[in-house]
């Protein structure tokens, strides 16, 4: 076989692989959308799960999932916003360093089932805080907090060099730099890797089974006292959240409608990591015309 | 009114507001930095005490447990040991990986050397943003499809339940495609451009030009990915649960149901009893998984190093 003809193949076949993966990817996306979107109901969104009758929602997981999601993000954000600074403005390149630099490497490689497992053995069980919102908002928080750290650090990284330079040129110190040069000329890539990382804990289910635990008490959506057992701001209440809904019905609900409700609820969460990837690519486009007036 | 000589030198000596901010500045990031320290410490530290308790104080031999055949915790076997043989779920998880890797590395591998170099245009602009959601789709979601769809396909295809290795494998297939072809096509991009362009220009054809300078070039990139890919398949819980069967048994076929450590893990924490060996000998399996994952960092490190070298 001659080279022409040989590239002729090669070219071919790779033509059919990549129709092949778009042809998975599309079935895949499709399925998700086609057997879910028609269980989506105000009604399902809304209404409290049932366990033993068909008819119920996803109301409180909803809810769960969001609280869960600001909750982890507020404790991770700032420990991953320090952390890159540091990384990128203070570090000298040392053992200590590198040694940092590993773990983090390691705890973004660990299994979440592992994190979660940690979560359930130090804050469930030796701190006692029992199932909680507050335990799975942390295991979250491990998770999380190396992929932040990297997204910051880069986004960090992808300033001109100059600018750092032009602030240090004017007698301001390292830390001004930092805050007031670097970081807002890094906002809008900052922004899109949080807003992707948090559509990331918006579905992990994992690290939340022994740390947020796999129930959904009622709660009482007119009481926003956060002591209060039934308030859907406290944050001790056990919280079962939306994907970790799916994995329970599926290994072991016996509710008769279980497959209708794991579509729909697949589908709120497809289409919520739908929108978290649309607004982060919107969002940051938009700050960033807005920051550097191009 | 005139200043003492105390005073002034005072007020000279002492630290700027700046001066102060910056050392302010510079304690909190250094905390937040060691904060993610410490919390690696504390989860290797945590898993390993935990874990090399059925070895510490259950006297379980470290080799029966790796080798040993039988899992059932509860009950003790003719010698009085307790069954806590793991090597079923070893088995079962590496099978699982390295079949899902094997399947997915020449799909990964093939879309991202066309969206880069056969299409860069087009190809590009659908299956880039089509990869990059799919990367970000919650493992449950693939679980629940791995039920819904491939499981029943299975049965009907092979009989059986329609549990086991190969509805784990064709699951993990379809979750680490997206990554693996992502990371994969980042590491044909850093390729260089004149590389492309020496090749051509010496009249190699564009088949040519991919499969013997292009993907030379970026083979360590390429390995990176596919470890990654590995990493993800071995330590991925609860997609692989929903879909393997978990049975705690030596797999004898791919249609079989089979477990790994994962999937153990996952249906057995919440129903023993902390402190007990049937729970320990669970950490010990966090811990082997926990290794594991070490081993793959250090294999993509050693991949990285050997990468600048050359």
């Amino acid at each position: 076989m001659n080279a022409k003809r040989q590239n002729k193949v090669a070219i071919g076949t790779l033509y059919g692989i990549a129709g092949l993966v778009v042809l998975i990817l599309l079935a895949l996306l499709g399925y998700i959308l086609v057997s879910g979107v028609p269980q989506l109901s105000w009604h399902f969104l809304t209404a409290p799960a049932k366990a033993f009758t068909k008819g119920g929602g996803v109301g409180i997981q909803l809810f769960n999932s969001f609280y869960l999601l600001i909750l982890a993000m507020l404790i991770s954000f700032p420990i991953a916003l320090g952390s890159a600074i540091y990384l990128y403005e203070y570090a000298k390149d040392n053992w200590v360093t590198n040694t940092v630099r590993t773990a983090i490497e390691i705890l973004s490689s660990l299994p979440s089932v592992v994190v979660g497992l940690f979560g359930f053995l130090f804050f469930v069980v030796k701190l006692n805080m029992g199932f909680s919102i507050l335990s799975g908002a942390f295991a979250l928080t491990f998770f999380n907090l190396p992929l932040l750290t990297r997204s910051i650090e880069d986004s960090l990284r992808t300033i001109d060099p100059q600018q750092r330079e032009g602030g240090l040129a004017l007698g301001l110190s390292r830390w001004e730099t930092i805050t007031r040069v670097i970081l807002p000329a890094a906002v809008p890539s900052i922004l899109t890797g949080f807003i992707l990382s948090a559509g990331r804990v918006f579905g992990e289910a994992a690290a939340l089974i022994y740390t947020a635990g796999q129930s959904a008490p009622a709660l009482n959506f007119a009481d926003w006292n956060p002591f209060n057992i039934s308030s859907p701001l406290n944050p001790m209440r056990p919280a079962e959240t939306l994907a970790v809904h799916i994995w329970k019905i599926n290994s072991e609900g016996i509710m008769p409608d279980a497959k209708a409700i794991s579509s729909g609820a697949s589908a709120v969460l497809v289409i919520a990591i739908l929108l978290f990837n649309l607004a982060a690519r919107y969002l940051g486009k938009r700050l960033y015309k807005r920051l550097t007036s191009a | 009114m005139t200043k003492s000589p105390e005073q002034l030198e005072h007020e000279l000596k002492r630290r700027s507001k700046a001066a102060k901010l910056e050392i302010w500045g510079r304690v909190v990031s250094f905390t937040a930095l060691i904060i993610i320290a410490a919390v690696v410490v504390a989860i290797i530290g945590f898993v390993a005490s935990k874990g090399l308790a059925t070895f510490t104080t259950n006297h379980v031999n470290l080799w029966s447990f790796l080798s040993g055949k039988d899992w059932n915790p509860s009950i003790t076997d003719a010698h009085g040991k307790p069954e806590v043989g793991a090597l079923s779920m070893i088995v079962g998880s590496f099978l699982i990986t390295i079949l899902s890797a094997l399947v997915a590395t020449p799909f990964a591998i093939g879309t991202a050397v066309f969206m880069n170099e056969i299409s860069p245009g087009k190809g590009a602009k659908i299956l880039q943003p089509v990869t990059e959601l799919l990367v970000g789709i919650p493992s449950v979601v693939y679980g629940f499809i791995g039920l819904s769809v491939i499981v029943p396909f299975t049965r009907a295809t092979f009989g059986g339940s329609g549990f086991g290795i190969l509805s784990g494998t064709c699951v993990l297939f379809v979750m680490i495609l997206p990554t693996v072809t992502s990371m994969s096509a980042d590491a044909l991009r850093a390729v260089p451009r004149y590389y492309r362009e020496a090749s051509l220009a010496l009249g190699a054809t564009q088949w040519q030009t991919i499969y013997k300078v292009v993907l030379r070039a970026a083979t360590p990139g390429l390995m990176t990915a596919v470890v990654f890919g590995m990493a993800r398949a071995f330590g991925e819980a609860l997609a692989v649960q929903m879909v393997v069967g978990n049975a705690a048994l030596m797999p004898h076929s791919l249609v079989d149901p089979a477990a790994t450590l994962t999937s153990v893990l996952t249906t057995g924490i919440g129903n023993t009893v902390m402190g007990s060996l049937q729970n320990n000998a669970l950490w010990s399996l966090a811990l082997v998984l926990l290794v594991m994952s070490l081993v793959f960092n250090l294999i993509i490190r050693l991949i990285g190093r050997k990468g600048r070298l050359q």
